[in-house]
C-alpha cells in the first residue's frame, strides 16, 4: 500500500469568487419534477394516489409499499391516508418486489412503486420469478416511464417495455392521462394477475375525457378516425398524436389515431383492422424503437402475412442526453411537431398526400 | 496541534468554504436541487481532493489516479464544486450546471464529466465498482487507492452490503468507504424510513476498519483519513455524520427536504451567510 498520497497533489488555490452571477435565463433540466403538461393545459394532481385510495375503500386488501419513493410516486396520498396499510421498504427495490410478491402470497393485494428504471433493471428477476412465474395478482407501479425526465440516462426508463415484454404473463399498461390512470388501477387490482403500470404523476393532463372512451384493460381505441393517416400510439404519446392530428387537420390531412394503452397483451385485432390498409401507418411511443409498440406492432403485422410499412415515432436506440423535457422531446422526435413534420415527411415521400392535394405545409 | 498540522487545517477548511461557494452558485443557477447534501459533505471533499487523493488535475485519466467514485449521482453538485477547487473543471463551467449541453449534468456521468469516474444516479452501484477497481489495480500492482462516498440512504440496498462483504473476503485495503451519514432520504428521516444504526457496528460485522467522525470537523475527518491510510490488511470506512445545509444557518434550519426548495431572493442571503462565516 502506498503511503505516498498527499506529495503529488496540492488543491491549487483559487480565488473566492464565485463565477460570475449575470446570465441569460437558461432552460433547466427539469430533473425530478419535470411535468409534460403543456402550458395551460388542463391536468389533474396526482391521479394514481386518488385512485387508490378511493379503490382501498371499497377493498381492503388493497396494500401500498415503496421503496424511499412514496413521495415521487404519488404513493405518499394513499401513505398519508391509509398509514397502516402501506409499507415503507426503504431503497431496495430488489426487497420491494420480494415483498409485494410475499403480500400476495398471503392474500392481499400489493400496489408497488419506485421509478420504472428500477422497478425493471434492478429488480427485474424478482419481478419476473416472485411476480410473475406464480401469477400473483401484484401492481408493479413504474414513475418516469420512457423519457419524462430531464435527469439523464440513470433515471430514463427508455426501455423498459423492452425488458418487461418478454416476460411471460405480465400485463403492461401505458397510460395517457389522468383519464386513463383513474380508470386503469381498479382494472389492475380486478385482474387476477401481474401487472406493470407506466405511472404519470404529478400534474397530469386530463385529455381522454373529451372522447367517447373507456380505459378497458386488454384494448385498444380508435379515438377518431381518418382517411389517410392512422397513427397507432400509447401512453403520453396519445395525447400528442390527438394534438398532431388536429394540426394535421388544418392543413386536411385526415388523421385517425388509434390508443393502445394495454401493450401486452397487445388488442392485435384492433391493431390489424386499422394497419391492414393503403394508408401512412406510423407507431408513437415514449420508448425506444427497440422492443416496444413499434415492434410490437411489426411483428403483429408480420406474423399476419401483413407487409405494410410501418414508421417507428420513438426515442432513438441511444443513451440520452440530460437537460430540459421540452428540448429532449424536441430533439429526440416526441413533441407533437415531431409527430407533424414525419407525418408530412412521409406523406410526401411516399407520394401520398392528404385530401387537399398540395396544399403546402404550413408549421 | 503543531503549527503545520494548524495551517494544513487552516488550507482545508477555506477550500470546503470555496467549495460551499461553488454548490450555492449552481444551486442558484437551476434554482433548486441537492444544496443541503453539499453543503453537508462539502468538508469531506474538502479533505479528500485537498489532502489525500493523489491525482493530476490536468490529467483525469492519469493511471496511477487514485479513483472517486461518487456513488450518489445526485451529489453531483457537490462533487463538480470540489473539482472545480482542485483544478479539473474550470470555474466558468459551473455556469452550465443543469443545463442543456453541459458535462455538467444534474448527475454526473462518466462518458462525459471531466473526473468522473462512475456514471451516477442510480444508487448502491458505487461500492460494487470500487471493489473491482481495488481488485484490478492490486492484481496490476498499482498502488492507486480507490475512495467510494456513499450516503446513508445507500445502506439500503442489498448491493452495498453484497460489495461489503466481498471487499472483505478479498482484504482490500486500498479501498476507503465514505458514508455521508445526514439521516435523511428521499421519504424523509432515514430513522423513519428504513432504520440503518447501529452504522458502525454493522460495518465492523461485516469486516471492515471502521470509525465513525463528525463529518463536519475538518481536524477529525484528517485524523480519520490519516489513520485509515496507514490501516492494513482489511478495507476501512469512515462513516460521517454531516449536517444538511452546513455553514448555512438559513438552509440548516429550515425542515430537512432531500429535495430542498430556495426562494429566488435566498440565494443571496445564502451567500452572505457562507460568507460572514456563521456559526456550523
Ligand atoms: C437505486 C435507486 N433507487 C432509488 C433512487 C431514487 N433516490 C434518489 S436519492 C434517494 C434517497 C437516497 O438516500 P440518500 O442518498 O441518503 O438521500 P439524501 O441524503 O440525499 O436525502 C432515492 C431513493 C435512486 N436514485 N436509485
Ligand atoms: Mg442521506
Amino acid at each position: 500500500m502506498t503511503t505516498t498520497h498527499h506529495t503529488t497533489h496540492q488543491a491549487t488555490s483559487q480565488a473566492s469568487t464565485a463565477p460570475t452571477h449575470a446570465r441569460p435565463a437558461k432552460l433547466k433540466t427539469s430533473a425530478m419534477i419535470a411535468s409534460f403538461a403543456d402550458p395551460g393545459q388542463k391536468t389533474t394532481p396526482a391521479p394514481f394516489g386518488h385512485a387508490l385510495n378511493q379503490l382501498a375503500e371499497q377493498r381492503p386488501e388493497i396494500v401500498g409499499l415503496s421503496a424511499d419513493l412514496a413521495k415521487y410516486t404519488d404513493m405518499h396520498i394513499f401513505r398519508d391516508k391509509h398509514p397502516e396499510r402501506f409499507f415503507q421498504m426503504g431503497m431496495s427495490e430488489q426487497s420491494l418486489l420480494g415483498t409485494a410478491a410475499g403480500l400476495a402470497e398471503v392474500g392481499l393485494v400489493p400496489f408497488a412503486s419506485t421509478y420504472s428504471v428500477f422497478a425493471t433493471r434492478r429488480a427485474y428477476d424478482f419481478l419476473c420469478l416472485d411476480i410473475a412465474e406464480p401469477g400473483l395478482n401484484v401492481n408493479v407501479v413504474g414513475a418516469l416511464p420512457g423519457l419524462t425526465t430531464g435527469y439523464g440516462p440513470s433515471h430514463q426508463a427508455t426501455e423498459d417495455i423492452a425488458i418487461l415484454r418478454g416476460c411471460p404473463g405480465l400485463t403492461i399498461v401505458d397510460p395517457c392521462d389522468a383519464v386513463d390512470i383513474e380508470q386503469a388501477v381498479p382494472a389492475l387490482a380486478a385482474y387476477d394477475g401481474p401487472t406493470y403500470l407506466r405511472l404519470l404523476r404529478g400534474a397530469v393532463p386530463r385529455v381522454l375525457d373529451e372522447y367517447d372512451y373507456t380505459f378497458q384493460l386488454g384494448k385498444a381505441a380508435e379515438l377518431r378516425t381518418g382517411r389517410d393517416v392512422v397513427l397507432i400510439s400509447t401512453g403520453l404519446m396519445t395525447m400528442r398524436a390527438l394534438q398532431a392530428a388536429e394540426r394535421l387537420e388544418a392543413d386536411h390531412v385526415d388523421v385517425a389515431v388509434l390508443h393502445v394503452p394495454t401493450i401486452k397483451p397487445l388488442d392485435t385485432e384492433a391493431v390489424l383492422a386499422v394497419a391492414r390498409t393503403d394508408r401512412l401507418v406510423l407507431t408513437c411511443e415514449n420508448h425506444t424503437v427497440v422492443g416496444g409498440l413499434a415492434e410490437s406492432v411489426a411483428s403483429t403485422l408480420a406474423f399476419a402475412g401483413v407487409g405494410n410499412r410501418i414508421v417507428p415515432v420513438a426515442l432513438p436506440d441511444e443513451f440520452l442526453a440530460a437537460g430540459a423535457l421540452p428540448t429532449l422531446h424536441d430533439r429526440y422526435g416526441l413533441s407533437t411537431d415531431s409527430i407533424v413534420s414525419r407525418v408530412r415527411a412521409e406523406l410526401q415521400a411516399s407520394g401520398r398526400t392528404g385530401g387537399d392535394a398540395g396544399e403546402p405545409p404550413s408549421l | 496541534m503543531s503549527a503545520p498540522e494548524n495551517d494544513r487545517i487552516a488550507r482545508l477548511s477555506a477550500a470546503a468554504q470555496r467549495i460551499r461557494g461553488y454548490a450555492l452558485h449552481m444551486g442558484e443557477v437551476q434554482g433548486q436541487g441537492y444544496i443541503g447534501q453539499a453543503l453537508g459533505v462539502a468538508d469531506i471533499l474538502a479533505v479528500a481532493y485537498g489532502d489525500q487523493l493523489r491525482f493530476r488535475p490536468e490529467d483525469p485519466q492519469w493511471e496511477d489516479r487514485d479513483r472517486f467514485l461518487l456513488s450518489i449521482g445526485h451529489y453531483a453538485i457537490a462533487l463538480y464544486a470540489a473539482l472545480a477547487e482542485a483544478g479539473t473543471i474550470p470555474l466558468e463551467e459551473l455556469d452550465s450546471y443543469g443545463s442543456d449541453e453541459s458535462r455538467l449534468p444534474m448527475s454526473a456521468m462518466a462518458s462525459y464529466t471531466p473526473g468522473v469516474e462512475i456514471s451516477g444516479g442510480s444508487l448502491g452501484h458505487g461500492l460494487t465498482v470500487a471493489t473491482g477497481m481495488a481488485l484490478g489495480l492490486r492484481h496490476l500492482g498499482n498502488p492507486a487507492r480507490v475512495f467510494n462516498l456513499l450516503s446513508d440512504g445507500e445502506l439500503d440496498e442489498g448491493s452495498t452490503w453484497e460489495a461489503a462483504m466481498a471487499c472483505a473476503h478479498h482484504g482490500l485495503d486500498n479501498i476507503t468507504a465514505i458514508v455521508d451519514v445526514n439521516a435523511l432520504q428521499a421519504d424523509g428521516p432515514t430513522a423513519g424510513v428504513l432504520r440503518t444504526e447501529p452504522v458502525l457496528d454493522k460495518w465492523q460485522a461485516f469486516g471492515w476498519h471502521a470509525l465513525r467522525v463528525d463529518g463536519n470537523d475538518i481536524a477529525a475527518l484528517v485524523s480519520a483519513f490519516d489513520e485509515i491510510a496507514d490501516h492494513q490488511g482489511a478495507p476501512s470506512v469512515l462513516i460521517c455524520d454531516t449536517r444538511i445545509g452546513c455553514g448555512v444557518p438559513l438552509l440548516m434550519e429550515r425542515e430537512k427536504a432531500h429535495f430542498m426548495r430556495v426562494e429566488e431572493h435566498e440565494w443571496q442571503i445564502a451567500r452572505t451567510q457562507l460568507e460572514e462565516g456563521s456559526p456550523r
